[in-house]
């Protein structure tokens, strides 16, 4: 395999089209073909190393999301990158490739977690970073910085000790606790915990007042 | 709080000492916190450094890292708690004996720290008691030390013959009020 094998990919296999790329060599691949096209790299072209299954969200445009492959070969140093819209765009699907790379694995379960893209044939379609039930896919666009109000799955633990999850504290620095009182009496908190994008969105739509400038006194 | 030096002097006193039970009790326990190591991030790291030889934690009698919660006293918790790992770390602190004491080991313990994330417990205070909160990202074995004193002296002031009666009700009521 040469460099000149991966440039000419695209036209060994008609379907795939160039993707503008800074770095290294990729490749728009449309989703019913994409298993027979990471089977070619692999076993034609020596990319037998799944680096990065991933996915990118385009919102509210279509096909939203796609999923990006890393593959890298160990024998002839080279990365190429190749990309697949999915099918649907609420609840998107894409193949699993889980038959060619066992390694894809895990990949796939990271990125079903983070953005809910379903990949069909997947032998175990689990979360892998948030516990089984969390209602939301946090790295999709909708999805807030500071995250939604849920509640902890262990029943027992909340019963006793009241904690949720709770939309993260934009704003004051890990020890930056209020002034007041003596430092042994404040525990370490954030200074105003209710900060969040939300309130921001409300802090920006207020109309703009301009600071009265006081006269200079005699 | 109970300051007074108890001093021995075996010319007066012969072969008897008399104190109080509440200072023998919090000297012993005082002298000897086995800590368990709530390793989940990098502070994890300097609390191996301070179990080293440069900064030997055995000097203050805390060189037992008990990975078992039935055999120690404190609980470090050195790192980021997520929510998912937040019901284990209180299931893990109500399986330690009492008494039982817990160091917030740095600022994502404590706080949080710089992940204001929709995935990180903002302060492990939220799940379980906190004695003490050190600062630092990570802290140094310096200061995971001086924390250690820290609790040292908050034991030395405790009223542990009364704790032994009516000792766990009481502070868990007293945290499940604090938190509602």
């Amino acid at each position: 395999m040469t460099t000149e094998a991966i440039d000419n990919l695209s036209q060994k296999l008609e379907y795939l089209s160039n993707r503008p790329s800074l770095d290294y060599p990729a490749f728009n691949c449309p989703q019913d073909r994409i298993l027979d096209c990471l089977q070619y790299c692999k076993k034609e072209l020596g990319f037998d190393l799944l680096c990065d299954v991933t996915a990118i969200d385009h919102f509210e445009t279509s096909p939203r999301f796609e999923v990006v492959y890393h593959l890298y070969s160990t024998r002839n140093p080279a990365y190429v990158r190749i990309v697949t819209p999915c099918v649907g765009d609420e609840n998107p699907e894409a193949a699993s490739v889980t038959g060619i790379w066992a390694a894809a694995d895990w990949h796939e379960r990271e990125t079903y977690d983070m953005f809910g893209i379903q990949f069909t044939g997947h032998p175990d379609l689990r979360r892998i970073l948030m516990w089984d039930g969390y209602p939301y896919y946090p790295l999709r666009k909708e999805f807030p910085l500071a995250g939604h109000e849920v509640d902890l799955p262990a029943a027992d633990v909340v019963e006793r000790t009241g904690v949720k999850v709770l939309p993260a504290p934009m704003m004051g620095g890990p020890f930056h606790a209020g002034q007041t009182g003596p430092m042994s009496k404040r525990e370490p908190r954030a200074d105003d915990e209710s900060w969040t994008e939300t309130k921001l969105q409300k802090e920006l739509e207020k109309p703009h007042k301009p600071r009265e400038l006081s006269e200079p006194k005699e | 709080m109970t300051k007074t030096e108890y001093a021995f002097n075996s010319k007066i006193e012969g072969e008897v000492i008399v104190t109080q039970a509440d200072a023998v009790i919090n000297w012993i326990r005082a002298h000897s916190i086995w800590p368990m190591p709530m390793g989940l991030a990098c502070c994890a790291i300097e609390l191996m450094a301070a179990g080293g030889s440069r900064f030997d934690i055995s000097r203050f009698g805390s060189e037992v890292m008990r990975f078992s919660p039935r055999q120690s006293d404190c609980m470090i918790v050195a790192g980021t708690v997520t929510y998912k790992m937040a019901e284990v770390v209180r299931r893990i602190y109500d399986q330690m004996a009492e008494p039982k004491w817990v160091i917030a080991m740095g600022a994502c313990a404590s706080t949080g720290g710089m992940y204001r994330s929709y995935a990180v417990l903002q302060g492990v205070d939220r799940v379980v008691p906190v004695d003490v909160y050190i600062s630092g990202c990570p802290p140094r074995p310096e200061a995971l030390l001086d924390g250690l004193l820290r609790l040292r002296e908050k034991i030395r002031g405790e009223r542990s013959v009364s704790g032994l009666v009516k000792g766990r009700e009481e502070r868990e009521l007293a945290y499940t009020e604090a938190n509602r």
